[in-house]
């Protein structure tokens, strides 16, 4: 799109965890302004690959790139401090903790001065309840309120709005969309256009063709991890994206394969094949 | 999804006035500490009407319980801080005694001046609390046995050391005058280490429910996978708090040893049973992530008085531990009361 520096680029990153080799050889970038997709079956490698960009894993070789420059993240809160928020597969809430707490954690709002500087809970609260509510979660009104009593929409959109509150360059969504309902994933969705008019890039993981389409500018595939497949938006059909999506194997054959299975078994799915 | 549309447009409601109180009622039910308050109160009004004719409310009968809960307290709480983080910490039984036995050999022994005997004390409690911390955060061995590990390791170091310094388990102290009144006076019969744990709860509270970072310990036990992707220092925070709890029970060490003048390196296993019971009874929960300092002082208190104030009742004695037994049991089974009370607490409010 532009000839400037990516923000984000791996160059021939492979990752293993001891024995077991999960990335290969993967290079892959990410400019301002552009929202990149990475599609791939489950254990294809997408949330360990986003993991090496927000530092909570060093890659074994090759090299991580920021502005151009060979880069280190030490750890997560030094990948964020580059202005890398992530909202990664699981967790990034606390039950037992309200709101307005969640929302901060790690970078909490303080008055005060000196060694009294306090936590600022009315501030703190205010923004959390403001941000998720962009996200369209009305339900959400009091930031005292303990995030174990919402539903697991809910805490994924406080996650999600967390990450565009504090995402200055990079924004990295690992299946944003999987626990939301139809009108929370738009919401997302369009947050993340938003993002990427301010100039931010973003790295979206989802098993959904549609939401991918949505949004992304550049589509990168892995298979067993590594990238099969890297085209622009416009260059594959939905067909041949969805095929990709499922590691190579063709949609269409397996939903008739459903089907006609489910006809002749009384509508039961087909036990998987391995 | 017209359901949810509706739904919405019904419950947008601005947060009530009580959101954004420091203080309230509502808030104050819904706190971990609500179990631990009704509990100290159950517990003082029996011991009132029991122990009225027996001078239960009398300056000595107060005193007789609040000197042993500033003791307790005062590591309860980091103890607490540590269960709250999802840790645990037993080696306190090994410390407190190695810091009464470093003040005696320090500053009777050798007759270094009363600071360096206490300075000495507190640098020990802190070495410990950083083993502990660092062994805990570099091995995947849970802190329940890395302190097991530690209070046996003190304890036998303790009295190995006592013997080869000054060839007996036992020392005294004799503090000089300013010293003792600062550390081991008495006020009205409570003795000096009752104003030091006011002091320091009111330190505690500061830091767990005010500073910006008091959010971190509750992270640390809600989730501490995410605690590390939202860019607290897991690590360091776990070793600092082993660090403080240890360090405050090096500081109770030197409290009673200017206030009764005698030392011994004999391990207070009883210390680690009632330090922990005043934590859960104060309604931190078990597995971490929740809890509060002032649920924590009232555990201690109620502790306090029905360990030691029984004689100042008509209660029989013996049956002061069957009442810790029940009410160690009616806290656990109460917490998890209140937690669901205090995740449905707004939802509640709007029906
Ligand atoms: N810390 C780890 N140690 C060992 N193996 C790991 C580790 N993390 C991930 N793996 C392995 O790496 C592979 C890829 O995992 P990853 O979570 O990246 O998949 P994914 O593409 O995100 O899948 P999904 O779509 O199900 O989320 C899996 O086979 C997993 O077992
Ligand atoms: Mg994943």
């Amino acid at each position: 799109m532009s000839d400037a520096k990516p923000v984000l680029e791996l160059r021939n990153v492979d990752k293993s965890f001891g024995p077991i080799e999960v990335l290969n050889d993967i290079s892959l970038k990410v400019g301002a302004g552009e929202v990149l997709c990475l599609l791939g079956d489950n254990g294809a490698g997408k949330s360990t690959l986003i993991k090496l960009m927000s530092g909570v894993h060093q890659p074994t070789r090759g090299d991580i790139l920021m502005d151009g420059a060979p880069i280190t993240f030490a750890s997560p809160r030094d990948a964020q401090e580059r202005g890398i928020a992530t909202v990664h597969q699981f967790g990034g809430t606390y039950p037992l903790m309200s709101v307005g707490r969640n929302f901060f954690m790690g970078s909490e709002p303080t008055k005060g001065f000196g060694p009294f500087k306090v936590f600022d809970r009315k501030r703190a609260n205010s923004i959390a309840v403001a941000e998720v509510q962009k996200m369209g979660i009305t339900r959400i009104t009091d930031g005292d309120r303990l995030v174990g009593g919402l539903s697991g929409g809910e805490r994924q959109s406080l996650a999600i709005a967390r990450a565009v509150y504090f995402g200055a360059r990079v924004l990295i969504l690992d299946e944003p969309t999987a626990a939301l309902g139809v009108k929370q994933a738009a919401h997302v969705l369009r947050i993340v256009n938003q993002a990427k008019r301010r100039g931010l890039a973003v790295i979206f993981i989802t098993h959904q063709v549609m939401h991918a389409m949505a949004v992304g500018d550049h589509f990168a595939v892995l298979i067993r991890g590594a990238v099969a497949s890297d085209f622009r938006k416009g260059e594959k059909t939905r067909e041949q994206i969805a095929d990709l999506m499922a590691g190579g194997e063709s949609m269409v054959e397996l939903e008739a394969n459903i089907d006609g299975y489910m006809e002749t078994h009384g509508g039961h799915p087909p036990p998987p094949a391995h | 999804m017209t359901d949810t549309t509706t739904n919405n447009r019904t419950e947008i409601r601005p947060a009530g006035p009580d959101a954004s109180a420091g203080f309230s009622l509502k808030s104050f039910f819904r706190s971990p500490a609500a179990g631990a308050f009704m509990g100290f109160v159950a517990v003082f009004v029996l011991f009132s009407i029991f122990g009225y004719s027996r001078n239960f409310l009398s300056v000595p009968g107060m005193t007789t319980w609040m000197n042993f809960a500033s003791i307790i307290g005062m590591i309860a709480i980091p103890v607490g801080f540590l269960m709250i983080a999802g840790e645990l910490d037993i080696s306190t039984g090994a410390v407190v005694p190695a810091s009464t036995m470093t003040v005696a050999i320090v500053s009777q022994h050798y007759e270094m001046p009363v600071m360096v005997g206490i300075a000495a004390a507190l640098a020990i409690g802190a070495l410990i609390g950083f083993v502990n911390g660092f062994i805990v955060t570099r091995t995947r061995v849970p802190s329940f046995i890395v302190t097991l590990a530690t209070l046996f390791a003190v304890a036998g170091l303790t009295l190995y050391l006592s013997i080869f310094f000054i060839n007996n388990t036992n020392s005294f102290y004799n503090a000089p005058d300013w010293a003792k009144s600062l550390f081991g006076g008495k006020v009205w019969g409570f003795n000096s280490s009752v104003f030091w744990w006011l002091g320091m709860i009111a330190g505690f509270i500061f830091f767990l429910h005010y500073s910006p970072k008091g959010s971190w310990v509750f992270a640390l036990g809600g989730d501490q996978e995410s605690a590390r992707n939202a860019g607290i220092p897991v690590n360091g925070l776990k070793i600092w708090l082993f660090v403080l709890c240890s360090t405050s029970a090096a500081f109770a060490g030197v409290l009673q040893v200017i206030t009764f003048s005698s030392a011994t390196s004999q391990a207070n296993f009883g210390l680690i049973f009632n330090t922990i019971i005043s934590v859960v009874v104060g309604g931190v929960l078990l597995t971490g992530g929740f809890g509060t300092v002032m649920g924590i002082v009232f555990g201690v208190l109620t502790l306090s008085i029905v360990t030691q104030a029984i004689g100042f009742t008509n209660i029989d004695r013996n049956l002061s531990f069957l009442i810790i037994g029940v009410m160690l049991l009616i806290a656990v089974l109460m917490n998890d009361t209140f937690r669901q009370l205090a995740t449905s607490w707004s939802t509640a409010k709007k029906k």
